[in-house]
């Protein structure tokens, strides 16, 4: 073999899994179309974002590139949902569209095992149902024992504007022409689907007076764990928001019919999104609604475009002048880029184990886009997690399966492999049920381990971690241990907190539990030493006010871990149990799920088709 | 594959008829078997047939034979019901025969265990099936066909929908915080909503705590010293009542002391050994054993010697009892007035349990306090059974946890993991899952995206 792990695709999932084998020791080959365009951000500039946020910490708390990436090349950041609990907090970064590929491709450079080639990957080696290898466009066999397939938006990707279809990547690039064909042909049922992007616009033609303006928070962040800020938090780039207008709706309804997605092209097959849908289908679908909210969003320090969020459409270039120009602010903008639909092949995601190894081909994995997922992160988060599974599988090992109660990225494959998806699949806090234990704060606690098991947190970084750890355990029991007694001038510094005064001695763990009393309120009367770092006494403060709940939630993962814990048999035939529903019956049969606990999550299998199940296996197999 | 089972499904000698039914893959075969009439094995399905239950030679009975083959039938299953116009005798005969020729004897319920596994019918209408079977009086059974019907699922949907309205905005308000134009939920805007829907819940709690008086009857405990009259007083009870003493689960017919129908209420005296024991046996009042009973019942009738003074073991009652439903009945009014009853403000009956005057005041005192006339079972879209109710009651407990919550101004997602286990405690009851759904909905109710 000429390489352990080739990863074809070097977009966000590509560069993550890639950078995982290769930092695992494995041989690896980057294949790219264009290595000008690695990581880049064809649609919205920003990283993060509600739940995506937790995700790249988690990525980070694995070993994954992306958090640093975008500390290094942020312009501005914010804490979502700051006023609300800390389950869902969670950053979001306005990235450099420029340097935010310039320094993951420096990355990509510097790393050891790790070659780089451009080249148009066109079918696969196969033997015997066992991928061993690439084939590309002319006609080169690179050989390797296993396949990462990151292909983005890229398999037959069509770009879709007014009533034109043009056979065409992102920004232009050349799509892969055969290679779902070639997947068809090995046995994978392959999906339309389509997401669509807004105009850009000239950052000097916009008059800013009639627009609001939103800034990046005042407290400094980082999505790692490891790295100091690098951005001037008093020196952030602005975003800008404005509303569409009853001139803007009457210009969309008017020229419904010319948009692609409206009948201006009567062959699209392609499912879009519901969580980004584009501004025709706002109007449509919910035409009581005056006005729709617009950002605008620099792109980068080094060119112009200004990203036109919430307005993604895919009516034709003369349209989308006249729309543009209808916005306040906008009257005189200057388009530099058309807003453009894209609709690409992938496959469908139940055709894939928890591992992320496909069920059609051995060794062969796929991550990001291609299995139906939307956004960076999501990509970013495959990624990583089919490059840490290649390396066990190479290295013989079990592989990595995150649960639901663990993080967002054990949510997100979970919901993948099981239920499906049949459009493209965005995270939200809404579908991790233990959101109060998936928290931006505790990334770190929750996975470093994995990430030091899987070889890719270094001993430094570990050892950090391992001191966090015990700082929060020694701040813990001094909290615990260190008991306040009632006297004269505590009272009086109570009466001044507005907390009941006290009458019997009370440990300050305790005394926290109280609603108008935090570590910072205990510090400042000197109630409380502390010179732990502000995350360690940020867990505390979480563990301690948030006890009752997150014991009730873990107490619900538990549940759902002993059904996970009930395997089905391997060799299990749905075919014999004659009472199942039909519809169960199919979904079983093609999902396979390994335990009750998953076959509980496939839509389409009710409850009593579980019971019905429960009670063959005890029949049969005397569990 | 099942074996195929048979068992009589009408209540035994109540109807002119009675129905066999026969369930499992030989059930057309063994019927056959004993059939004289066309052949059943080449009839089209659903369809009824006239014709004779055979022993060999000689005639059993003349009956109506069903045909319904699998899969459209109650349990999926092939079918067959044989209606027979004899009385018990002869039902038990082509029983016997049934079984004798291959079918085994059904479990009670074992019909709509096949139902419910066959995936015919769901967990809620299986219970619904149940209590239908096990439903004594009418309005009782007109309960538990409201089950049946699916009310409950819509009650309950009703009621999630409600819930996720709320849920799904806070969630919206989480996943996409900068959105300026939906309406940022605070805790103060949702807590007339939740305190409304906690009213709700309340209510149909109530509702259902009748349905459970409807379905499992009151448990009545009747105490008074040796001699004071119980058994009297119960054999007066029971007097009109002796045509629903019968139990009709089983196939025998034992006589189930102590069940009385009031006004379509079964009131179960509970412990009738005891009370008619101690009249035969001078002992001294047991006081231990009339506290447990106080602690079992639903309502507890005291009795009271007209004739006799007060006696301390008494008083103690008296005082144990006054908040619990008691109703306190002076007997033997016909002797002469001896006792004295100061400081008890509650009604009391007076009765003669041997010349039965004052009977009819008991039993209005009994409906008065359950309200029993004004049960009205024609529009019950309430639960009835133990489990159902039991999530409700899990639902309302979340309910009021989340608006502690929202007074002690928590985190509105903090506020929400109650809202969402009360909205799963309420899906339990119907069977059904989430997250899905809850998107679908979030999806469907705002205007979001890039």
């Amino acid at each position: 073999m000429e390489y352990e792990v080739i990863v074809v695709g070097a977009g966000h999932a590509g560069c993550e899994a890639a950078l995982a084998t290769a930092r695992c020791g494995h041989k690896t080959l980057l294949v790219t179309g264009n290595l000008k365009n690695v990581a880049t951000m064809p649609c919205n500039p920003s990283i993060g974002g509600s739940a995506k946020g937790i995700i790249v910490r988690e990525i980070d708390a694995l070993g994954g590139e992306m958090g640093v990436n975008a500390d290094k090349t942020l312009i501005q950041m914010k804490m979502l949902n700051s006023s609300k609990g800390p389950a869902v907090r969670s950053l979001r970064a306005q990235a450099d569209k420029i340097t935010y590929p310039q320094e993951m491709l420096k990355t990509l450079k510097n790393t050891k095992n790790l070659t780089l080639q451009e080249a148009m990957v066109e079918d696969l080696i196969v033997e015997n149902n066992e991928v061993k290898g690439i084939i590309t466009e002319d006609g080169t066999k690179i050989t390797s024992n296993i396949v990462i397939l990151t292909t983005g938006t890229y398999l037959k990707a069509d770009i879709l504007v007014g009533n034109t279809r043009t056979r065409s990547g992102p920004h232009d690039e050349k799509p892969s022409m055969h290679l779902s064909d070639n997947l068809k042909k090995y046995g994978f049922d392959i999906l339309r689907l389509k997401t669509g992007t807004p105009p850009r616009i000239g950052k000097s033609s916009i008059d800013y007076s009639k627009t609001k303006r939103e800034d990046g928070d005042k407290e400094i962040y980082t999505f790692s764990h490891d790295i100091a800020p690098i951005y001037d938090v008093n020196n952030q780039e602005p975003c800008y928001l404005i509303y569409t207008t009853p001139e803007t709706h009457k210009i969309i309804l008017d020229n419904l019919n010319k948009s692609a997605m409206y009948g201006g092209l009567d062959d699209i097959k392609g499912v879009g999104p519901r969580y980004c849908p584009s501004i025709e289908d706002k109007l449509v679908k919910f035409k009581d609604k005056e006005k729709h909210q617009l950002f605008l969003e620099p792109e980068s320090l080094y060119y112009d475009d200004i990203y036109l969020q919430g307005f993604s459409t895919s009516m034709p270039k003369d349209v989308q002048e006249k729309m543009v120009h209808s916005l306040p602010g906008l009257e005189n903008a200057k388009i530099l880029k058309y807003a453009y639909a894209i609709e690409y092949d992938a496959i469908y995601p139940t055709q894939i184990k928890a591992s992320l190894e496909t069920k059609v081909l051995k060794n062969l994995f796929t991550a990001g886009q291609i299995n139906g997922t939307s956004g960076y992160e999501e990509a970013a988060a495959q990624g990583l997690m089919a490059g840490i599974n290649a390396s066990l599988k190479l290295k013989g090992k079990e592989p990595l399966i995150l649960k639901r109660n663990e993080a967002y990225i054990g949510v997100l494959i979970d919901d993948l492999v099981t239920k499906g998806t049949i459009e493209p699949y965005r995270m939200l806090t809404s579908r991790a049920e233990y959101r109060l234990l998936l928290r931006h704060d505790n990334a770190d606690i929750r996975l470093r381990q994995y990430g030091y098991d899987a070889g890719l947190i270094d001993e430094t970084r570990y050892a950090k971690f391992k001191n966090k750890l015990n700082d929060i355990s020694k701040f813990k029991e001094y909290l615990k241990n260190t008991k306040i007694t009632p006297t004269k001038e505590i009272n009086v510094i109570f009466e001044k907190i507005g907390t009941p005064l006290l009458k019997d001695g009370i440990y300050l763990y305790d005394l926290l539990r109280r609603n108008e009393i935090n570590i910072n309120t205990l510090k400042e009367n000197k109630l409380l030493v502390s010179d732990f770092s502000k995350e360690v006494e940020e867990q505390l403060e979480i563990e301690i006010k948030y006890e009752g709940y997150i014991k009730k939630v873990e107490r619900e993962a538990e549940k759902m871990i002993k059904n996970e814990e009930k395997l089905i048999p391997k060799d299990i035939d749905y075919s014999k149990i004659l009472n199942l529903a039909t519809e169960a019956r199919q979904k079983l049969e093609k999902i396979r799920p390994e335990s009750i606990g998953q076959a509980l999550r496939i839509s389409g299998v009710n409850p009593s088709d579980i019971s019905i199940l429960m009670v063959y296996l005890r029949k049969n197999y005397n569990e | 594959m099942e074996d195929t089972i048979a068992a009589i499904s009408t209540a035994l000698g109540v109807g002119a008829i009675s129905i066999i039914r026969v369930s499992g893959n030989e059930s057309i075969n063994i019927v056959n078997k004993i059939f004289k009439g066309k052949d059943l094995t080449s009839v089209s399905s659903h369809t009824i047939h006239y014709g004779y239950i055979m022993d060999k030679e000689e005639i059993v009975d003349e009956v109506l034979v069903s045909v319904m083959k699998a899969p459209k039938t109650f349990t999926k299953e092939d079918i067959v019901e044989i209606n027979c116009h004899g009385g018990i005798a002869t039902t038990n005969k082509v029983l016997e025969l049934i079984l004798t020729n291959g079918a085994r004897l059904a479990e009670p319920g074992e019909f709509t265990k096949r139902a419910f596994l066959n995936g015919r019918i769901d967990l809620v209408e299986a219970d619904g099936i149940m209590d239908l079977i096990n439903s004594k009086t009418e309005k009782n059974r007109q309960l538990s066909i409201n089950e049946l019907n699916g009310k409950v699922s819509n009650l309950i949907n009703d009621l999630r929908d409600k819930l996720v309205g709320i849920i799904s905005n806070i969630e919206v308000n989480i996943d996409y915080p900068e959105y300026e134009d939906i309406e940022v939920l605070t805790n103060e805007k949702i807590l007339p909503e939740v305190v409304d829907f906690k009213n709700q819940l309340e209510k149909i709690i109530k509702d259902s705590e009748d349905g459970k008086i409807i379905n499992e009857g009151i448990n009545v405990g009747i105490i008074g010293k040796p001699n004071v009259g119980k058994s009297s007083l119960l054999n007066a009870l029971l007097e009109e009542e002796k045509a629903i003493v019968t139990d009709i689960e089983g196939t025998t017919r034992d006589i189930v002391e102590g069940k009385i129908n009031l006004g379509g209420i079964i009131l179960n005296i509970i412990d009738t050994a005891g009370i008619r024991e101690t009249d035969n046996v001078v002992e001294k009042i047991g006081v231990e054993k009339s506290m447990e009973i106080i602690d079992k019942a639903d309502l507890i009738i005291f009795v009271l010697n007209n004739n006799d003074i007060l006696s301390k073991e008494e008083l103690k009652i008296l005082e144990k009892i006054k908040n619990k439903n008691s109703i306190v009945v002076i007997n033997k009014i016909d002797l002469e007035k001896r006792i004295i009853l100061s400081n008890y403000d509650k009604k009391i009956i007076e009765i003669s349990a041997k010349e039965n005057i004052g009977i009819e005041d008991l039993k209005d005192e009994i409906k008065r306090i359950y309200n029993i006339d004004n049960i009205n079972t024609k529009d019950m879209t309430y639960l009835s059974n133990a489990r159902s109710i039991s999530l409700l009651k899990q639902s309302l407990t979340k309910i009021e946890e989340s608006i502690n919550n929202i007074n002690n101004d928590s985190p509105i997602d903090i506020v929400e993991i109650d809202l969402k286990n009360a909205w799963e405690l309420l899906g339990q009851i119907i069977g059904e899952t989430y997250t899905d759904e809850l998107l679908d909905e979030l999806f469907s109710r705002f205007c979001l995206g890039k």
